[in-house]
């Protein structure tokens, strides 16, 4: 629409994205490689369920409408699966790496935990993930005109920013209960994720309806949030005591000498 | 979510765009065309500098956008200027045929809140007249000035075209686009009705249908300020940019006997009679110029005249040559004229003034009404005795032929109108007439402008006429001018010296007539060159073709031959031009192509100010056009700007929260995420 619009979508959708980069990732510079690997994991999957998506739309019959759509729900589910393979795979690569590592440094101690490796790959995924949903309809947005003159919704950007925002969110949370369960050997979690990664991306089949497809999404989004502050080491106890602000007791309890 | 090849995602509602960006092939950004709808088919207005001023339209860089609103009425007009909450306005016209439009123009042009006009081109609701051509054409560059029948200059006795309203040669500084698909309105119609209608009296709500122009224009100022810029630019400049370029293009010309091409200046023993016509036209909008009784008229009469008396002047030549031009780029200060006028003055002609006997020239003469024509001549010239009995005598000769036509001078005694016998006149008192068919002001209610085309000339066919067929029909329009043809070729052999007892084998065919007037529309706007399709207008290779056809003889050469005559001592290349031509289609094939060799030529129409360097000259024509990088147009939606705002406000909003949440997050991490499951050796 505008400059204005241009701004606004761009924030929401990065937002939390860039806040979480610059305040837990930046310093560290082991997380950022491990971040922008992690994106270029996601950016293989993509361009293997893209190759596979062209050709069969090139071998398909493009006058059938119903054929199309059939291939689009194929290629949307093909491509999920291809995602969550690749988490998989850098799951795999990064066990490797981490025994590498270990040998490889001064210290005793890993320079980087699993639980850090899940969350810093769950959000490289989730970049790579919003950065191609949006920035196309970004770059439309810059331009005079607004969504609407074939009578599609005038909330187009607005709601693709959102959209965007949960996705990015969703990754890292996914990723974070991915490694978890990898590492505990809990394969109904890793199910889980599947079905809800599947889940959210076949909501988007609902739009332009888009109560129909953001609501579930952020329903989603809470509920992946809770799992993954679980898995990740978290408490509701310590949440309570967090919000309280009874933290500096608890913390120096915690580290009286034994 | 899953993301495709491409970028393009499958978010809101665009699984179906998805599915139509392939079903067309093309995988194009869908999010744009959810957006916009382009208009192909649209002409602009552009801009032209002459010596001291810019003409036409420019818009923004970036192009200029309004909220659609038709113009119908004076309350519309008040709306567009003061009243209307959502400026700036794109003004819609059903046809530039307002009642007043000058006035309406003009309120406009002074208006900040119009960011563009876009006119709906229609035969419907046609008004009475239109011209946007000045009231007197080429005032400046014809004869007539201080010095030249001071009290004939400027139009003081007869107003050549009354209904003239000047906007042509306005200097806007928003863009007018002229759109003529069906289709295309059609679109628009729908959205404006959708979206901008206004529900009793109160104002439309956002979205809002609007349109985007662009046509920004590289010169500004005039003629010599572009120049200037442009050989700062190629001096100084890497990649040089040309601003703009002068109007040029060719002139026809032939005679009946040839003229030897490779001798310059004056040619031994040769008088002619020139016939001349002009060959152009313009309209308010670029490249388009039907112009149908003010150029085509005039030009099919030539060329019949042509016809009937290329025979005759074979079989039996008459003393005098004839010599037939038709001059491209007069509408802008007699460019093509100006020229061989110039080029005859400094011997770099074939002929030169000396050579000149007299003068016809053919100018509107498809109006008549009740078959009457007029024979204009240049006063001033005619106060000189010998002058006066030459044209007397002109006038005679072609009063023999007037049977079925009313010959006559003009009732007033009043200047030469309009046309290109004037720069002739500048230089030399030749005598000299010019056929009209007006008395004193223009016939033509559409002089230079859109509607000028064959329904001015009232070139009507009965209805069940296929195409083929209705090439070969004779139209009245088609016999009327045949008629003056016949006249004009007559009358031409006499004065020429020709004997009088062919004349009977002098007549013009209306069926050629029917043939250029049924062909087309083509339009008349000299342009530039180089172009496109080669370096001659298409107009002017259409005449130098038909040209070629009428007078041309075929011989056998081969193509290598027909291109290189040189080299064969029977042709003669300074004589003759040689086209190599295919034959005629038909049905059953395209016949064989051939060579042709006609002494038909062209010649440079490119104002001697350039040649001069003199791009502020008063005396020639300076006009230029500029250059352009894109012209297109668009309509979308466009939304309030408090929806813009409120836009930004929430993503600056859920910025600084997850800003704020993280920070917390982080700084309190090690107690969210301590948990008795937690190995002691982790670092945080």
């Amino acid at each position: 629409m505008t400059v204005a619009v241009f701004f606004g979508c761009t924030f929401i959708a990065f937002g939390p994205a860039v806040a979480l980069f610059l305040f837990t990732i930046a310093r560290d510079p082991l997380r950022v490689i491990f971040l922008i690997a992690g994106a270029f994991f996601w950016l293989v999957s993509l361009l293997l369920s893209s190759l596979v998506w062209f050709i069969t739309v090139q071998i398909s019959n493009k006058n059938s409408a119903a054929q199309q759509r059939g291939l689009l729900i194929f290629g949307v589910v093909l491509s999920v699966l291809l995602q969550e393979a690749f988490r998989y795979g850098y799951y795999r690569l990064l066990k490797k790496a981490n025994e590498g590592l270990l040998a490889l440094s001064q210290e005793d101690t890993m320079p980087i935990s699993m639980r850090q490796l899940a969350y810093v790959s769950g959000l490289g995924f989730g970049f790579m993930s919003g950065a191609f949903s949006v920035v196309n309809i970004l770059s439309d947005s810059l331009g005079p005109g607004t969504v609407g003159i074939h009578g599609d919704s005038q909330h187009y950007f607005i709601s693709s920013a959102f959209m965007t925002l949960a996705i990015i969110l969703l990754h890292m949370f996914w990723g974070v209960v991915f490694f978890e369960s990898c590492e505990r050997q809990r394969w109904w979690a890793l199910g889980a994720v599947v079905i809800s990664h599947l889940v959210v991306s076949c909501l988007t089949f609902v739009n332009p309806h888009y109560q129909g497809s953001l609501v579930p999404t952020y329903i989603i989004l809470s509920v992946m949030a809770a799992w993954a502050y679980l898995c990740a080491g978290g408490s509701l106890r310590n949440l309570k005591l967090c919000l309280t602000c009874k933290d500096k007791d608890f913390l120096l309890a915690n580290h009286r000498p034994r | 979510i899953m993301q495709w090849g491409g970028g393009i995602f499958v978010g809101p509602g665009n699984a179906k765009r998805l599915m139509l960006g392939v079903k067309s092939g093309v995988l194009s950004s869908s999010v744009e065309q959810k957006i916009y709808v382009e208009l192909n088919e649209t002409v602009p207005c552009v801009r032209l500098l002459n010596a001291t001023h810019q003409i036409g339209c420019q818009s923004s860089i970036s192009g200029d956008t309004g909220v659609l609103h038709v113009l119908e009425t004076e309350s519309d007009l008040d709306w567009i200027l003061s009243s209307g909450p959502h400026p700036p306005y794109m003004v819609i016209m059903e046809t530039l045929m307002c009642f007043s439009c000058r006035s309406v123009m003009m309120r406009m042009k002074n208006s900040s809140r119009v960011a563009g006009v876009a006119v709906i081109i229609s035969k419907t609701g046609l008004a009475d007249n239109f011209s946007p051509h000045t009231t007197c054409p080429n005032q400046n560059t014809g004869v007539y000035s201080a010095s030249y029948g001071s009290d004939l200059a400027n139009c003081n006795v007869t107003a050549w075209n009354p209904l003239g309203n000047g906007l042509s040669y306005e200097d806007f500084a928003f863009p007018v686009f002229a759109l003529k698909d069906e289709n295309q309105t059609r679109v628009i119609r729908k959205c404006y009705e959708d979206h901008n209608l206004r529900v009793n009296g109160s104002a439309p709500q956002y979205p809002l249908c609007a349109m985007q122009l662009f046509s920004h224009m590289h010169a500004a100022t005039d003629t010599v300020t572009c120049m200037r810029r442009t050989d700062l630019q190629n001096r100084f400049s890497i990649n040089p940019e040309v601003l703009c370029d002068p109007l040029s293009d060719f002139n026809v010309w032939t005679s009946t006997r040839p003229l030897n091409n490779s001798a310059k200046g004056h040619a031994a023993n040769e008088s002619v009679v020139i016939a001349a016509t002009r060959l152009d036209g313009r309209s308010f909008f670029w490249e388009q110029a039907p112009s149908a009784e003010g150029t085509v008229s005039g030009i099919v009469t030539l060329l019949a005249t042509i016809q009937a008396l290329h025979p005759v002047t074979q079989e039996a030549p008459p003393p005098h040559n004839i010599f037939f031009s038709f001059f491209q780029g007069e509408a802008f200060d007699y460019i093509g004229s100006s020229k061989m006028v110039y080029d005859m003055e400094r011997n770099d002609f074939v002929i030169d003034l000396n050579n000149v006997h007299s003068m016809l020239e053919i100018g509107q003469v498809g109006l008549r009404s009740g078959r009457s024509l007029w024979m204009h001549s240049d006063p001033v010239s005619r106060q000189n005795k010998s002058v006066d009995i030459e044209v007397s005598e002109e006038e005679r000769k072609l009063s023999l032929f007037s049977h079925a036509l009313s010959l006559d001078q003009p009732s007033v005694s009043q200047p030469l109108p309009p046309s290109s016998f004037q720069r002739f006149l500048r230089v030399r008192g030749i005598p000299g007439l010019v056929l009209a068919d007006h008395n004193t002001s223009f016939n033509n209610r559409y002089y230079e402008s859109l509607y000028d085309d064959a329904e001015n000339l009232n070139v009507t066919y009965p209805p069940d006429l296929s195409p083929d067929e209705q090439l070969v029909y004779e139209t009245d329009a088609a016999k009327s001018l045949a008629e003056v043809a016949t006249l004009v070729a007559r009358s031409l052999y006499i004065q020429a010296g020709g004997d009088e007892n062919n004349l009977n084998n002098i007549t013009a065919d209306p069926k050629i007539v029917s043939h250029t007037t049924s062909s087309g529309p083509p339009q008349f706007y000299i342009g530039l060159g180089p172009r496109i399709h080669g370096p001659v207008h298409s107009v002017t290779r259409f005449v130098q073709y038909i040209l070629a056809n009428l007078t041309g003889t075929v011989t056998n050469l081969t193509e290598s031959q027909c291109q290189n005559p040189s080299e064969i001592n029977t042709e003669n290349k300074d004589l003759f031009s040689y086209f190599w031509v295919s034959g005629p289609a038909s049905l059953n094939s395209t016949g064989e192509p051939f060579c042709v060799r006609a002494s038909v030529r062209l010649s440079k129409a490119v104002s001697p100010a350039f040649e001069l360097l003199e791009y502020g000259s008063p005396n020639y024509s300076t006009w230029t056009e500029s250059r352009w990088k894109s012209i297109q147009a668009r309509i979308f939606l466009v939304a309030s700007r408090e929806l813009e705002m409120l836009t930004l406000g929430v993503g600056v909003a859920v910025l600084l929260l997850s800003l704020l949440v993280t920070y917390f997050i982080s700084s309190k991490a090690e107690l969210l995420f301590s948990s008795a499951r937690e190995t002691p050796t982790t670092t945080y």
